[in-house]
């Protein structure tokens, strides 16, 4: 009952089935991405509080995020929130090579937002628009403006960070693909790391018109 | 009947987990749940030692008036120490974290967590969290109080960014064990477990994972903006920068809060057991105690500003904070009602663990109780920031997850280890520490509302005796609480062999040898009773160490 | 069981799903960017997280599967929405309200006490200090009025 000649490599011992084993692994993740949620909450919580208290100067500071780059991100994360879906969907086909394919567009893209982010990010610090006790720039009305740009840097920089993490463990999974480990029988990790990827679309989807778009 | 064929002494020649490999690196690398409890039962009752060592420090301090062995500062960073290692690094893994890894998989039939990994990895990062504790303190320490309130604790030199960080990362070995429990409860149970034939223990801990994984992250991301506000002064929390301090406070108290019932549900789990256990008594009332779990998870994370009615928020929120928390202390009065309804007509016996039953419900009544006075904003006013707060969580935390949790250790060890304890030595150890916790923590509430300030180094005279008595009570409750070091470490390697069943318990733990073998189950149990059925199924407690 | 494990999860999208969504997703974009150069008011807010939830939604129910799967993770997922709000809204209680003690003006507790008979009426000028005596000598007057029967 506990190991039989034909139990799968990738069947651990302690599950007795293979659905068993990838709907323990589905509920994990979601109750991890459910804890990512809080933790990005609280940042939600930093923005509303701080926008409720000083609404206009929010509206003054945030004229000098460029909107066409921050609209251009949204785009890029959310196709590759169609590549990485794509590339599941390759390997439940049994598609290894178009499920490679598109995991590794998916990296390309994500290493796009963060080219662009980079851009704004380095335009900022040359204006002297920093967080906190660093701001510098003279040219917004309201108080404290550079209490936006904290709001700005900690949710963006949250937020590129798991970015990076989300580029480090799809390539971790393009590797395993390569060396064949995934197949319609099996690809657990690539779905768990598809749909960490789609939370950090999710994010983004909510950061940018709150920090982009104010009224 | 017992109908064993083979006895102790046989089983101890069998391949267990302990026995099933040698070595450290066996241990470190392991992927047992049953060897990384054992992993976390050392490095956790190290931390308690540490702590415990700092509380008697400050008992010693306070023993007269004025400055007796140390500095005020230094009397700063003790209590900052005490308080942050007790609540980080022991009471919120020690339930869980040691007697939940071990017990768990084996109460619903499992051969492991759902997450093997997951769970060596969360003893690793508490590791690397305690070890970034204890760092902290030696190069250069924190006296913020283990609450880090802000502005204080964003200007105050000292090494509070690392202790801060310290936190974070122990945060995370909290969400990996709650993740894994999560799905070891839903996914893992054994044909036949369903919810309702699950343990109140496995109840109890489903419903602490809740508050973890919800709970934990928000501390996570307040003490980033800590650490943020400190190093870049990003302007969340300091007024000179249009921060605003009672919002960290806001933050802090939306985990802390719902963090004492990651404390207490757990051993609440524990006393289900033990009760229904010596009582030789069904649990009375099994679905109210396993629904108020999971209500008293949810209704925690209401109540947070009851922490605040004097910081300066609004009467709103005060109003609001102060009627949920009456709510949340209804649950917890249902599971009291029912374990002691559970005792009526019961066939009671007074092993230790028991004693430690008892005493839980005596001590926890009395800390609950004087929450309530806590939760009325009117008599909050008066009593905060006095000793009378250090009373009441000293009796909820310690008289409440302690004692539970001693109870826990006692009625396990021998399954843990195959070797039972000395039950005289026992009882003499619950005795003690019964006594010695009365001793020290009761003058504390008569101290509070004669007003005595809570994190005080030095006191008017008019309250020495209070605190001479509380003193004394100190090294009483250390006295019991070395006997029971000595009686448990004696067990694990010269007390007799203990048998499967030494308590005529009924839940699946006691089916199987003590100790376990490696994988728990050699067939996948079969779930024909429910865990408290001493009605329909009659089982005796076994002998210890009768010889073949 | 033997190893067939293609029980529950073969459920494979039609490409056009994939593709219709991230359609949607593109032209919502658009839209959000579009309505934000008019100005709602105070349904600006609004509107731009009804749009942003709509994107959400359509995100986690089809890229992440949540219509198809176990309802117990879509369940998990808006349970982390709930606890958030509550921590916000609750927040928000004491962040939006903190001045209000500002405007509070003090009065006599009980204006049916013994004490206000015989005293002349609230004064506008003096009120605090009037405050002040009145709640200690309302003190002792409810403590004589208590004992001589209510």
């Amino acid at each position: 009952m506990s190991h039989s000649a034909e139990s799968p490599a990738f069947l651990q011992h302690h599950f007795s089935d293979a659905e068993q084993q990838r709907e323990s692994a589905k509920l994990g993740m979601w109750v991890f991405l459910l804890t990512e949620i809080l933790l990005f909450g609280g940042l939600f919580g930093f923005y509303v509080f701080y926008r409720a208290w000083n609404p206009d100067m929010f509206y003054n500071a945030h004229v000098h995020l460029d909107r066409l780059l921050g609209g251009t991100n949204t785009v890029v994360l959310i196709i590759s929130s169609l590549t990485i879906a794509l590339a599941i969907r390759s390997i439940q086909l049994n598609k290894k090579k178009q499920s490679m394919y598109f995991l590794v567009a998916t990296i390309l893209l994500a290493a796009v937002f963060l080219v662009i982010k980079y851009f704004e990010y380095s335009h900022k610090f040359h204006l002297g628009m920093l967080p906190g006790k660093y701001y510098t720039y003279t040219g917004i009305e309201g108080m404290n403006p550079h209490i936006f740009f904290s709001v700005y840097f900690s949710m963006t920089g949250l937020h590129g960070l798991h970015v990076i993490f989300g580029m480090l463990a799809i390539g971790w999974v393009v590797w395993r693909t390569k060396k064949d480990e995934f197949s319609s029988e099996y690809y657990t990790p690539v779905e768990m790391v598809g749909l960490y990827w789609h939370l950090v679309d999710i994010i983004w989807i909510f950061l940018f018109p709150l920090l982009y778009l104010i009224g | 009947m017992s109908t064993a064929t083979t006895t102790a002494a046989d089983t101890q020649d069998k391949v267990n987990y302990l026995n099933v490999s040698k070595g450290i690196k066996s241990w470190l690398f392991t992927l047992d749940h049953k060897r990384i409890g054992i992993l976390y039962l050392f490095s956790v009752m190290a931390m308690f030692l540490f702590g415990g060592i700092l509380a008697l420090s400050i008992r010693l301090e306070l023993l007269n008036p004025g400055a007796d062995m140390m500095t005020a500062d230094t009397y700063n960073q003790i209590f900052t120490l005490h308080g942050a290692i007790m609540i980080f690094l022991f009471i919120i893994p020690s339930v869980p974290a040691i007697l939940g890894n071990f017990v768990l998989p084996i109460q619903i039939g499992a051969k492991d967590v759902a997450f093997p990994r997951l769970n060596l990895a969360s003893w690793y990062v508490y590791i690397a969290g305690a070890g970034l504790a204890i760092y902290s303190i030696i190069a250069g320490s924190v006296d913020t109080g283990w609450t880090f309130y802000t502005p204080y604790s964003t200007q105050v030199g000292g090494a509070v960014i690392s202790m801060v960080l310290a936190v974070f990362i122990l945060g995370f070995s909290s969400i990996f064990t709650g993740i894994n429990f999560i799905a070891t409860i839903h996914r893992l149970r054994a044909p036949g477990m369903t919810w309702y034939k699950m343990p109140l223990f496995v109840w109890g801990l489903y419903a602490t994972a809740i508050i973890q994984v919800l709970a934990t992250p928000v501390l996570g991301i307040t003490l980033v903006l800590l650490i943020l506000e400190r190093a870049f002064g990003i302007g969340i929390f300091d007024p000179a920068m249009g921060g605003d301090p009672v919002l960290f406070q806001h933050f802090f108290w939306f985990y802390s809060h719902p963090a004492v019932y990651i404390m207490i549900l757990p051993g609440m789990g524990v006393i289900s057991e033990l009760i229904s256990t010596f009582s030789h008594r069904k649990i009375f009332g099994y679905k109210a105690i396993a629904y108020s779990s999971v209500a008293i998870a949810f209704l925690s994370f209401g109540v947070w500003g009851h922490h605040m009615f004097v910081s300066g928020q609004s009467q709103y929120a005060t109003l609001i904070f102060s009627f949920l928390t009456f709510l949340v202390a209804i649950p917890s009065g249902v599971k009291m009602f029912n374990w002691v309804s559970t005792m009526y007509k019961g066939s009671i016996t007074f092993e230790t663990p028991m004693l430690f039953t008892l005493t839980f419900f005596f001590t926890f009544a009395i800390g609950g109780l004087t929450g309530i006075f806590l939760g009325a904003t009117a008599t909050d006013v008066h009593l905060t920031d006095t000793y009378f707060i250090v009373a009441h969580f000293h009796y909820v935390m310690m008289g409440g997850t302690i004692m539970a949790f001693f109870g826990g250790l006692y009625y396990w060890w021998p399954k843990i280890w195959g070797r039972m304890y000395n039950e005289a030595w026992g009882r003499i150890s619950a005795l003690l520490v019964f006594l010695g916790f009365n001793l020290t923590f009761f003058p504390q509430f008569v101290a509070g509302t004669q007003g005595m300030p809570r994190r005080y180094f030095m006191y008017p005279d008019k309250y020495q005796m209070l605190n001479v008595v509380s003193t004394t009570g100190s090294w009483v409750l250390a006295l019991g609480l070395v006997i029971m070091a000595v009686v448990l470490i004696y067990a694990m390697g010269w007390g007799p062999k203990a048998p499967k069943n030494p308590w005529g318990a009924l839940t699946l733990e006691w089916k199987i040898d003590s100790p376990p073998p490696p994988h728990n189950f050699e067939e996948t149990p079969k779930v024909t009773h429910g865990p408290y059925d001493h009605d329909k199924v009659k089982v005796k407690p076994e002998k210890v160490g009768v010889p073949a | 069981m033997a190893s067939d494990t293609s029980t529950h999860e073969e459920h494979v999208l039609p490409l056009k799903i994939y593709f219709g969504v991230a359609g949607a997703l593109l032209v919502l974009t658009v839209v959000t960017v579009a309505v934000s150069y008019i100005d709602f008011g105070a349904f600006n807010m609004v509107i731009a997280m009804a749009i942003a939830a709509t994107k959400a939604s359509l995100v986690a129910l089809v890229f992440m599967h949540l219509y198809w799967d176990n309802k117990l993770y879509l369940t998990i997922f808006v349970m982390s929405i709930l606890m958030l709000t509550i921590f916000i809204v609750i927040t928000l209680f004491d962040t939006l309200r903190r001045g209000d003690i500002y405007e509070q003006v003090g009065k006599p507790y009980k204006q049916s006490a013994e004490i206000y008979q015989s005293a002349p009426a609230d004064t506008a000028a003096g009120h605090g200090a009037e405050v002040a005596s009145d709640t200690t000598a309302s003190d002792t007057a409810s403590g004589h009025a208590g004992g001589s029967g209510h």
